[in-house]
C-alpha cells in the first residue's frame, strides 16, 4: 500500500492506504480526526467540508493520495487550544446546531465564505450553503451564526 | 431560580464538543480487532430466491458470509411489530414474518440478501460483488390503492389482497346523518407524498461480544436504546437482558426514522459472536434511501359537511396507507391511532368517521417520519377547511375562527377519541394574523401583480397529540409496549448531580434542557450538572425519544425524581437542625426551619447524606440518588398556527417563500432557544414536502429519488427568516405544564405552504410536492379551462 503524507492542523502525519482510500476516509480512519463527517455519497452534503492549502474542499471529491504534500485543516485545528474561534463560538451563541452532525462541514464551509466575503449579506449566506444539508435547524440559526461571525470577525478571518 | 434555571436561554453544553469535531457518533468509534459488514441487497423489488451462493467470496477471504439461510439455522426470528392494529370485525391485523436477512423471496429493492464481513470496508464491498446470487423476478406492487386491487401482485402468501389491515374510528351513522342534512359538502382527493427522513446521519451499528462474560454490546444510532435491547434481545436474537447492552452514543437526528429495529442492528449483533469480532457496519446515504423506513403515504379522501352559516357539521374520511413491504416496528400505529384521533383539528365538528385500510407493497418499509400521522392529519383537515372557504365564499381565517373549540370549552372530548386539556386556538390565529399583517394581504398582492407575480397568503392551524403517552390508553389501543419514562437524580457527596434519563438527545439538547430543571429545582449551578442518556448500562430502563415526549414524560419523570431528593433533603436537614420534618422548607438551594434562622445549603445536606455518623438508621438511610418513573395521565397537546406567504412567477411556476409565521402553544417553556431552533427545523421539514421531497417509485419498484441527486433535500436558499412566537397555556396535568415542541414545525407547514399556493394560484388540486414544474402545469391547465 501507497504511503501519503500531509500536514494536518499544523503536524505533518503520514499513513498507509489503498489507491482509493477517499481522503475523508483517510482523515476518519488513519488520523482518528473523526471531526469531519460523511453524509452522503454524492458529494451534496457538505459534512465533509475541510481546507486543502487554504480553499474549502469536501473532502469525499478527492483521494488521499491526491492530498500528497497538502496543508489541511479540519474542524479540530479551528480552535485555538481551548479558544474558541469566533465562528464556533458563534454557533454555539446563536444554536446555530442541534445534532452537530452537519457543524463541522457548515463551520469550515462558512469559513471560506467569510474568508472571500467578510461581509456576507443574508442572501450571499443562503446562496453559500448551496453544498451544505442541514436537517435539523432549517438553516435558521446557521445563517444568525454566520452573520454573528461575520460581525465579530470585523472582516478579518 | 439562578440564571439558568427554566426560562433561561441557556447556551448549550453539549454544543462544545460538536462546534470542535469532538462529537462521539456511532460510525466515531472503532472496536480493537473489528470486522467490517457490509449488507448485500436485492436489486429488484419483488423476486423469488433461487440461489445464494457464497463459496467464490469466502474463497476471495471473507472473514464470513451470512445468508438467509443461516439466520434461519441460528433460529432467529424476525423482527417484532409494536402495535398491534385490530380490523373493523375485531379480528387482528396481519403480521408477516420480517426476516433479519430475506429467505426465499425478496420484497423491496434493499431486502438484505447476505451480510458480507471483512477485514476492511472496502474488501467487503469486494466481496459482495462476489456473491452470486439467482434470481426470479416478480412483478412488484408499488402503489397502495393499485394494491389493494383484486389481481395486484401478492406481496406475502399469507396476506390476501395485500390487506394488513381494514379498521376504522368514530360513529358512521350520525356522519351520515349530518350529511345528508348539509347545506354544503367540500371534498377532497389527496396524496400524502412519500418522504424520506435523511437525518444527516446515516445509520450505523457495531456488534461485539465478550466470551469471558458472555456479553453482547451493540453501539447503534438509535432514539431509544432500552427499546432496542427489549426488542432484539427478548423478540429476534433471544438474548437475555442481563447480557445485553446497547450504546446510542451522540446520533446525529433521527426524526423518527432511528426510532425502529432495524435488521443490521441484530445482524451486527450475531455475527459478532459468530465470527468472535466485532462487526461494524455504517450505511451509505444511497443504501439509507432503501434501508431507512420512510414516512407518509397516504391516499385520502375527506368530505366535510357544513350548514348555511358555516358550521362543521361532519366529517369523513377514508386513507389508504402504504406499510411498504414489511411492517416497520410502529408502522401500523401511525396511520391509525398517530393520525385518524387527530382529524378533529382545532375545530367543534360533532361528528367525525374514518376508516384507513393498510396495504402491503414492495417498497422500503414506511414508519413514523417527523409528526407521524399528525402531519398527515393536519394537511386533509386544513386542506379542506380552506377549500370550503373558497367554495363558500369565505375567508379561510374567519371560517376556522367561526369552528374553533374555544378556551372556554377546555377539557374537549373529540369525536375521535382525545380529550385536548387546554389551548387558545383563537388566539394564536389572531396573533399570528397580527405578526404577518393579514389585512395588508391584499395591497402586497396588488403590489406583486404589478410585476407580474402572483401571491398568496396560507394558514394552518393545527393540533398533535404529544408524550406518547399514558400507558393504559395506549395499551388499550393496541401498544404492546408502556409508554412511560424513567429519570434518576444521583447527587453526589460535595452537592453536584448526575441525572440519568431514559430520554434520548439526538438533536434537542437535553444536556441542557434537563440540567435547567435541576437548577430550577434544587439552586445548584448548571455546571455542576451532568445529564447522561443512551447507554442501557448506565441508565434505568427508558422507552426514549420521539413523538416530542421528553421534556413532556422525560422531563416529567426528573421531576419527580427532584421532588424526592428534596423530600429525603428535608428528612436530613431535619434531623441535623433537630426540627420537625414539616417544619423544613426548601427555598432557593437551602433547607430552612420555618421561622428561625437555621438553614443548611443543599452541598451541605448532599455530604452528610453521604457521611452518615449520626443518622438514625431505622428511620433514615444514607445517600440521596432517586429514581422515579412517569406515566402520564393523558397526551399533551401542543397546538398553534403558521401561515405563510408566497410568490409566484407564473412563467416558470417558481415558488417563493416570502413569509413563515409561526405561534405556537407549547405550555411552559424550559429553554426559548431550543424551542425556537425546534420550530425553525420543523417548518423546514414541512416546507421540504411541500415543495420538493419525494419519494418515487416507479412501476417495477426501483426508488427513482434514491440518492441526492434525485431526491430534493431543502437547502438554505428556499426560505426566509422564519417568524416564531409563542402563547402559552400550560398543560394541565403534568406537572411541570410543558407540551412539547419537537413535532410542531412538521405537523403544520406544509398546509400552510400549500394553502397558500392554492391561494396564490386559484387552483385547488395542488398536489405536494409542488415543485416549479407542478405550479406551472396547474397554472396553465387553469388558464386554458378559463379560456375553453
Ligand atoms: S460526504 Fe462529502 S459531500 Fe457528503
Ligand atoms: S444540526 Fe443536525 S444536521 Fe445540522
Amino acid at each position: 500500500m501507497p504511503t501519503v503524507s500531509m500536514t494536518v492542523n499544523g503536524r505533518k502525519m503520514s499513513g498507509e492506504c489503498e489507491e482509493r482510500t477517499l481522503l475523508v476516509n483517510f482523515l476518519r480512519e488513519n488520523l482518528g480526526l473523526t471531526g469531519t463527517h460523511v453524509g452522503c455519497d454524492t458529494s451534496q452534503c457538505g459534512a465533509c467540508c475541510v481546507h486543502i492549502n487554504g480553499d474549502s474542499v469536501k473532502s469525499c471529491t478527492m483521494l488521499a493520495l491526491q492530498a500528497e504534500g497538502a496543508e489541511i485543516t479540519t474542524i479540530e485545528g479551528v480552535a485555538d487550544g481551548d479558544n474558541l474561534h469566533a465562528i464556533q463560538e458563534a454557533f454555539r451563541d446563536n444554536h446555530g446546531l442541534q445534532c452537530g452532525f452537519c457543524t463541522p462541514g457548515m463551520i469550515m464551509s462558512a469559513l471560506d465564505l467569510l474568508k472571500h466575503n467578510a461581509n456576507p449579506s443574508e442572501a450571499e449566506i443562503r446562496h453559500h450553503l448551496e453544498g451544505n444539508l442541514c436537517r435539523c435547524t432549517g438553516y435558521h440559526n446557521i445563517v444568525k451564526s454566520i452573520q454573528a461571525a461575520a460581525a465579530a470577525m470585523g472582516g478579518t478571518p | 431560580m439562578t440564571g439558568s434555571g427554566i426560562g433561561a436561554r441557556v447556551r448549550r453544553k453539549e454544543d462544545k464538543r460538536f462546534i470542535t469535531g469532538r462529537g462521539n457518533y456511532t460510525d466515531d468509534i472503532n472496536r480493537h480487532g473489528q470486522t467490517h459488514a457490509v449488507f448485500l441487497r436485492s436489486p429488484h423489488a419483488h423476486a423469488r430466491i433461487v440461489s445464494v451462493d457464497t463459496k467464490a467470496a469466502m474463497a476471495a477471504g471473507a472473514v464470513a458470509v451470512l445468508t438467509g439461510k443461516d439466520v434461519a439455522d441460528a433460529g432467529i426470528n424476525g423482527l417484532p411489530c409494536g402495535w398491534l392494529i385490530h380490523n373493523k370485525d375485531g379480528s387482528p391485523m396481519k403480521e408477516p414474518v420480517h426476516p433479519v436477512i430475506a429467505f426465499d423471496r425478496v420484497r423491496h429493492v434493499g431486502d438484505i440478501i447476505a451480510m458480507v464481513i471483512a477485514e476492511t470496508k472496502n474488501k467487503a464491498r469486494d466481496l459482495a460483488e462476489l456473491v452470486d446470487v439467482d434470481y426470479e423476478v416478480l412483478p412488484a406492487a408499488v402503489n397502495a390503492v393499485e394494491a389493494l386491487k383484486p389481481g395486484a401482485p401478492q406481496v406475502h402468501d399469507d396476506v390476501e389482497g395485500n390487506l394488513c389491515y381494514d379498521w376504522h374510528l368514530g360513529e358512521r351513522e350520525p356522519v351520515d346523518a349530518a350529511f345528508a342534512q348539509a347545506a354544503h359538502v367540500t371534498k377532497l382527493d389527496v396524496y400524502n407524498n412519500r418522504l424520506a427522513p435523511n437525518a444527516m446521519e446515516p445509520r450505523a451499528a457495531i456488534g461485539e461480544y465478550d466470551r469471558a462474560s458472555d456479553e453482547h454490546t451493540l453501539y447503534t444510532t438509535s432514539q431509544n436504546p432500552h427499546v432496542i435491547r427489549l426488542l432484539m434481545g427478548a423478540f429476534v436474537l433471544g438474548l437475555p437482558e442481563h447480557k445485553l447492552r446497547v450504546v446510542a452514543p451522540d446520533v446525529g437526528g433521527g426524526f423518527g426514522s432511528k426510532i425502529f429495529h432495524y435488521a443490521e442492528e441484530a445482524a451486527v449483533t450475531w455475527a459478532s459472536k459468530v465470527v468472535g469480532r466485532p462487526v461494524k457496519w455504517t450505511s451509505d446515504r444511497s443504501e439509507a434511501f432503501i434501508s431507512d423506513a420512510q414516512g407518509r403515504d397516504h391516499h385520502t379522501h375527506a368530505e366535510l359537511a357544513l350548514d348555511k352559516d358555516g358550521r362543521f357539521l361532519a366529517f369523513r374520511v377514508s386513507t389508504v396507507a402504504n406499510m411498504g413491504a414489511y411492517l416497520s416496528t410502529f408502522s401500523t400505529s401511525i396511520p391509525t391511532y398517530l393520525y385518524a384521533t387527530l382529524l378533529a383539528g382545532l375545530y367543534a365538528t360533532p361528528a367525525i368517521y374514518a376508516e384507513v385500510k393498510a396495504a402491503f407493497t414492495n417498497t422500503v418499509p414506511v414508519d413514523a417520519y417527523r409528526g407521524a400521522g399528525r402531519p398527515e392529519a393536519c394537511f386533509i383537515v386544513e386542506s379542506i377547511v380552506d377549500k370550503a372557504a373558497h367554495e363558500t365564499g369565505r375567508d379561510p381565517a374567519e371560517l376556522r375562527k367561526l369552528n374553533l373549540i374555544p378556551a372556554s370549552a377546555m377539557p374537549y372530548q373529540t369525536p375521535v377519541a382525545l380529550q385536548y386539556d387546554s389551548g387558545d386556538f383563537v388566539k394564536n390565529i389572531d396573533d399570528a394574523l397580527k405578526v404577518i399583517d393579514y389585512d395588508g394581504f391584499p395591497a402586497r398582492r396588488e403590489a406583486s401583480k404589478k410585476k407580474g407575480m402572483l401571491r398568496g397568503i396560507g394558514l394552518s392551524s393545527y393540533i398533535e397529540a404529544c408524550g406518547i403517552a399514558p400507558s393504559a390508553v395506549a395499551g388499550a389501543l393496541g401498544a404492546r409496549a408502556g409508554l412511560y419514562e424513567s429519570g434518576e437524580v444521583r447527587v453526589h457527596p460535595t452537592g453536584s448531580v448526575t441525572v440519568f434519563t431514559g430520554s434520548h438527545s439526538h438533536g434537542q439538547g437535553h444536556e441542557t434542557t434537563f440540567a435547567q430543571i435541576v437548577c430550577e429545582r434544587l439552586g445548584v449551578a448548571i455546571e455542576n450538572v451532568e445529564v447522561v442518556h443512551g447507554d442501557t448500562a448506565k441508565i434505568p430502563f427508558g422507552m426514549g425519544t420521539y413523538g416530542s415526549r421528553s421534556l413532556a414524560v422525560g422531563g416529567v419523570a426528573l421531576h419527580n425524581s427532584l421532588e424526592k431528593v428534596i423530600a429525603k433533603g428535608r428528612k436530613i436537614a431535619a434531623h441535623m437542625m433537630e426540627a420537625a420534618e414539616t417544619d423544613v422548607e426548601f427555598k432557593d438551594g437551602s433547607f430552612r426551619v420555618a421561622g428561625t434562622d437555621k438553614s443548611l445549603g443543599f452541598g451541605e445536606i448532599a455530604l452528610q447524606a453521604y457521611v452518615p455518623h449520626n443518622f438514625p438508621h431505622d428511620e433514615l438511610e444514607p445517600g440521596l440518588d432517586e429514581t422515579s418513573f412517569y406515566d402520564p395521565k393523558n397526551f399533551t397537546y401542543p397546538n398553534g398556527c403558521h401561515i405563510c406567504e408566497v410568490e409566484i412567477d407564473p412563467e416558470t411556476g417558481v415558488t417563493r417563500i416570502e413569509r413563515f409565521v409561526a405561534v405556537d402553544d407549547f405550555g411552559n417553556i424550559i429553554n426559548p432557544m431550543i424551542v425556537e431552533g425546534q420550530v425553525h427545523g420543523g417548518i423546514m421539514q414541512g416546507i421540504g414536502q411541500a415543495l420538493c421531497e419525494d419519494c418515487i417509485y416507479d412501476e417495477a419498484g426501483q426508488l427513482l429519488t434514491g440518492s441526492y441527486m434525485d431526491y430534493c433535500m431543502p437547502k438554505a436558499d428556499m426560505v426566509p427568516f422564519y417568524e416564531v412566537g409563542t402563547n402559552v397555556v400550560p398543560c394541565t396535568h403534568n406537572a411541570l405544564g410543558v407540551k412539547g415542541a419537537g413535532e410542531a414545525g412538521t405537523i403544520g407547514a406544509a398546509a400552510a405552504v400549500i394553502n397558500a399556493i392554492r391561494q396564490a394560484t386559484g387552483v385547488e388540486d395542488i398536489q405536494m410536492p409542488a415543485t416549479s414544474q407542478r405550479v406551472w402545469q396547474a397554472i396553465n391547465a387553469s388558464a386554458a379551462k378559463a379560456a375553453a
